[in-house]
């Protein structure tokens, strides 16, 4: 039996007599790619600073690669790499330098270390790159020389707080990419993110999280046939209501009205279709169930406004 | 990829402030040609200024030429201000604006190293401009000798002072504009009554008592002599509230930004 890479024990923050993370208990394992999901305000960044050690839980036990944190934080964070929420690249440096003076912070240089930093640009297609400034970087450039920084002490944990968001789809699709590249070499990944495409596409497992409380956790497949049933069918246009009135809501085997969208979930899904066929005025999307439709299950639909 | 052997080893904090230092120092390298021409410039049309223009009406102050008097007084005034700057503005700027140290505490640096690097870097920077000035002064025939020499360490101590200071106050900045209040209640009235530009006997005994209290004017009672060639007096004295000052600000310092950081 291994060791876990992340052990959290009732793991709470407090600030004042709010609870930012409330008890939390999670287990991640070597290799694995985890995904911690929630609103804003859920409690994921508060949970990922008590992870690196850059704020001390209030109480609850905490062990990393096997250092308790926050007492041996420094040690732990010697074998991890962090790509933080938003860029903290130093604009003063160009790209090499940026990459060498955080090395530095590790204790690293030499020419192996030069080798190095020439093989993570090429693994973020950031060669040409080299010797640019910060500032003529795009978002996705900027990005991909976060996570390479990330990578420069060969860390066991990389931790992502949302990697992609903000970038194009292009750019976000580099990205997967790498940290698929990643996790294929045995690395384990922890991420938090908004967008459960990108959760469903690289996590093994995730963890729903709100008001600091862990909902529920599980594979992402596992998760979408415990809560939603398997075909999700959204319909929209006039005269709407009365069809769902008068027909459609006998039809699925439950529905939900958000803004002037019903979404109907089916085990059996045609005789749904076919009535929606014969409704010229109404215009539908049928697809399978996805991890966005267990997300807003389990944390409702009400907009959050952002901590 | 392989695992690199890490150059830290385990335990050690007596030198991880020494990537934060080196950081800085190379930022600064890249934009050294201003700041040279800052470090001689400056001092050069002050000393020329105020030493040959005011030295003229003032003529000799405590037994020297009034350009003397000044250039062994602006060595410690530029130690003070080079110092503050950087532990306030520049600091702020990694601290809260560019997320430098955000950055390093993803890595195996702590607050205590981030703080030290800082306060070491301030420090190097202090001993920059002294040293330009010294320069600047023994090219106008205002060093006695050698010894002058003997004031870069002080300076540099006064240096470690100031940024100590400095960066207890950003430890509780929120924005550039809080900078004004130490800026206006703390190092301009030390400027004027820490005998840098006029002795201090000339001030009302209140006003020697109270300068007394702070460390600028025990810099200046040590780098004058040296740079003068006149005996020292009680340099035991002068340097032990230097470095009291310096030890007790560093640890409050690192307490402090330490409180605000780690929420």
């Amino acid at each position: 039996m291994t060791t876990p890479v992340i052990k959290a024990d009732k793991l709470t923050k407090r600030y004042g007599n709010h609870a930012a993370v409330d008890g939390v208990d999670v287990q991640v394992r070597a290799g694995e790619c985890w995904g911690l999901l929630g609103p804003n305000g859920a409690g994921k960044t508060t949970f990922l600073r008590m992870l690196i050690g850059n704020t001390p839980p209030s109480s609850g036990q905490l062990h990393v690669l096997g250092h308790a944190i926050p007492g041996e934080a420094s040690m732990m964070r010697r074998r991890t790499g962090v790509v933080p929420q938003k860029d903290n690249l130093d604009p003063d440096f160009t790209v090499a330098e940026n990459l060498r003076t955080y090395a530095g912070y590790f204790g690293l240089h030499g020419a192996k270390l030069d080798e190095r930093i020439q093989d993570l640009l090429d693994f973020a297609s950031l060669a040409g790159k080299r010797d640019a400034h910060i500032a003529t970087l795009s978002g996705g450039m900027q990005r991909r020389l976060s996570l390479i920084r990330a990578l420069i002490n060969a860390p066991e944990l990389l931790i992502l707080d949302e990697p992609t968001t903000g970038l194009d789809p292009q750019a976000r699709q580099l990205i997967w990419q790498r940290l698929r590249a990643l996790r294929a070499q045995g690395m384990t990944l922890v991420l938090t993110t908004h967008y459960m495409e990108e959760a469903q596409r690289l996590c093994d497992r995730v963890t729903v999280m709100d008001h600091g409380h862990i909902l529920d956790s599980g594979r992402p497949d596992d998760l979408i046939r415990k809560y939603i049933e398997p075909h999700v069918v959204e319909v929209f246009g006039t005269g709407l209501e009365t069809w769902h009135r008068e027909v459609a809501v006998e039809l699925a085997a439950r529905s939900e009205q958000v803004g002037e969208t019903l979404f109907y979930y089916a085990s059996d899904e045609l005789p749904l279709l076919e009535a929606v066929n014969q409704q010229p005025n109404l215009s539908y999307l049928h697809r399978p169930a996805n991890l966005e439709d267990v997300f807003v299950k389990l944390t409702g639909r009400e907009l959050r406004d952002g901590q | 990829m392989d695992l690199f052997r890490y150059a830290i080893p385990n335990g050690t904090v007596t030198l991880r402030w020494f990537p934060v230092w080196k950081r800085n120092f190379r930022v600064w390298v890249k934009l050294a040609g201003p700041a040279l021409l800052g470090n001689f410039g400056e001092p050069l049309l002050y000393l020329l200024g105020l030493g040959y223009g005011l030295g003229s009406f003032v003529g000799n102050v405590q037994n020297m030429p009034y350009i003397v008097f000044l250039a062994s007084g602006m060595v410690v005034s530029s130690a003070m201000m080079t110092a503050s700057f950087e532990g306030m503005y520049s600091a702020y700027t990694r601290m809260d604006v560019q997320k430098t140290w955000d950055a390093m505490r993803a890595t195996p640096l702590d607050v205590p190293d981030i703080v030290i690097g800082e306060v070491v870097w301030a420090a190097t920077k202090s001993l920059f401009s002294g040293a330009a000035i010294l320069i600047v002064a023994a090219f106008l025939g205002a060093v006695a000798s050698w010894q002058g020499m003997l004031a870069l360490p002080v300076v540099l101590l006064t240096g470690l002072c100031f940024a100590s200071m400095a960066l207890v106050i950003t430890a509780f900045a929120k924005n550039y504009d809080f900078f004004l209040y130490y800026n206006t209640l703390i190092i301009t009235p030390l400027l004027l009554v820490g005998g840098v530009f006029f002795p201090l006997e000339e001030m009302p005994p209140a006003i020697q008592w109270l300068s007394q209290g702070f460390p600028l004017i025990h810099a200046v009672e040590l780098v004058r002599p040296l740079i003068t060639g006149l005996p020292l007096n009680n340099p035991l004295l002068h340097l032990s509230v230097l470095t009291v000052y310096t030890l007790l600000t560093l640890l409050l310092a690192i307490k402090l930004i330490k409180r605000r950081l780690m929420v």
